[in-house]
């Protein structure tokens, strides 16, 4: 059978950054208790015509540049998103078309701030199974369309942006480069984080958001660490959701993985939901804290609620 | 367990995650006023907790507990 591997990311986040003293100066909030309760500093929104296409194809052109690849040798997009104002069209077709990529299989999943790690699964699995060749994975996120700027506990939390990812066949005899996802969900607590029907809002409940997180995702994190045959301890790189970097210390603190291994793009970019893993990478990678063929583990965790985990080789 | 045994692991517990030396860590004390203590320390001092007494503290219950003795006595009564 084929193996499957990531040939490439690339991120995309827009200009206009809003710090916390900004945010103080429209709700009651400040700069030390955001940073000591979530740990952002800034984070960027879109433009006021700033779509989450436009983005999601700023996204994508960067990771097919960094992969070497064209556009036409591209047969799949799957854009994981959860923030786009209207359902219909989809995302992926449109992003697709911009891009050059020819009439590729494209459609658009909604797994919230999992919705990368299940579309990273979903190419993975449609590679090996033959489905695709290569396919281009993105998520993509205009949370701004959704926030209550009224409400201090989520708009200080949630922004804008997109990242990427090109997936591809292993070469003969080359280990496999997306180890097994360990995925799942628990629909019992799909109430803490909702748009409530008929409202344009997004709500969360917080602390049990930040409990469950804090519980249930270390054994997912060392599920997908087994899966793929390696120890927490020799992992590269974490690249959990940027969510919380509360959320984010705690996991990682549990799993042994010391601190500088571990993905903190939130400080500066806030929770991206989807786009928050491939945006942190693509971070990493240019600071230089990812080795080449090195195991890194993917942790994505949200509304649903829901959760999906893999070891990616870095390329 | 005695009261003892649980202080003492309550006390290794909040050294972990909220860097308060355990000698720090006395039954009287408060933890939001005393320790510094804010509400998301609590929910991962609850957890770690369970992990190590195997007694479950909800958010509900959670929000009544102000002192180390709070936590002891509700370990105790619970487990």
């Amino acid at each position: 059978m084929i193996g499957s591997r990531v040939l490439a990311f690339g991120g995309y986040q827009p200009d206009k950054v809003i710090t916390n003293d900004d945010l103080a100066a429209i709700v009651d909030t400040n700069d030390e208790w955001i940073r000591s309760r979530v740990g952002i500093v800034s984070r960027r929104v879109a433009g006021p015509d700033e779509t989450i296409t436009d983005m999601a194809e700023a996204a994508g052109a960067k990771a097919i540049a960094a992969s070497g690849l064209s556009p036409a040798s591209i047969d799949l997009v799957i854009v994981a998103t959860c923030s786009t104002d209207v359902p219909i069209p989809n995302v992926a077709a449109s992003v697709a078309h911009r891009l050059g990529i020819g009439a590729p299989g494209a459609y658009d999943l909604n797994a919230a701030c999992a919705g990368f790690c299940y579309g990273l699964a979903a190419a993975s699995d449609s590679v090996r199974a033959g489905s695709a060749r290569h396919a281009l994975v993105i998520g993509a996120e205009r949370m701004t369309n959704w926030l209550d700027w009224n409400d201090r506990s989520t708009c200080i939390i949630f922004a804008d942006g997109a990242g990427a990812a090109v997936v591809g066949p292993t070469a003969d005899g080359e280990p496999a480069g997306i180890g097994p996802v360990v995925w799942g969900s628990a629909g019992d607590q799909a109430d803490k984080i909702t748009i409530p029907p008929g409202t344009q809002f997004l709500r969360q409940d917080g602390q049990a958001v930040f409990r469950w997180a804090t519980t249930a995702m270390h054994s997912v994190a060392v599920e997908a660490c087994t899966r793929a045959g390696v120890s927490p301890a020799d992992l590269s790189a974490f690249i959990p959701h940027q969510a919380n970097l509360r959320i984010i210390e705690g996991i990682a603190r549990k799993l042994g993985v010391p601190r500088e291994r571990v993905a903190d793009d939130i400080v500066h970019s806030g929770n991206t939901s989807s786009a928050s893993i491939p945006l942190a990478l693509s971070r990493m990678a240019e600071q230089g804290r990812l080795q080449p063929g090195t195991p890194a583990l993917l942790l994505g965790f949200g509304a649903g609620l829901s959760y999906a985990a893999q070891v990616i080789t870095v390329p | 367990m005695t009261d003892q045994e649980i202080l003492a692991g309550l006390a290794e517990i909040i050294d972990e995650i909220a860097g308060v030396p355990a000698d720090e860590v006395t039954p009287e004390k408060n933890f939001v006023e005393d320790l510094d203590i804010d509400s998301l320390s609590m929910v991962e001092i609850a957890v770690a907790a369970q992990d190590k007494f195997g007694v479950e503290i909800p958010d509900e219950q959670l929000k009544d507990l102000k002192t180390v003795q709070d936590v002891v006595n509700f370990v105790s009564k619970n487990s």
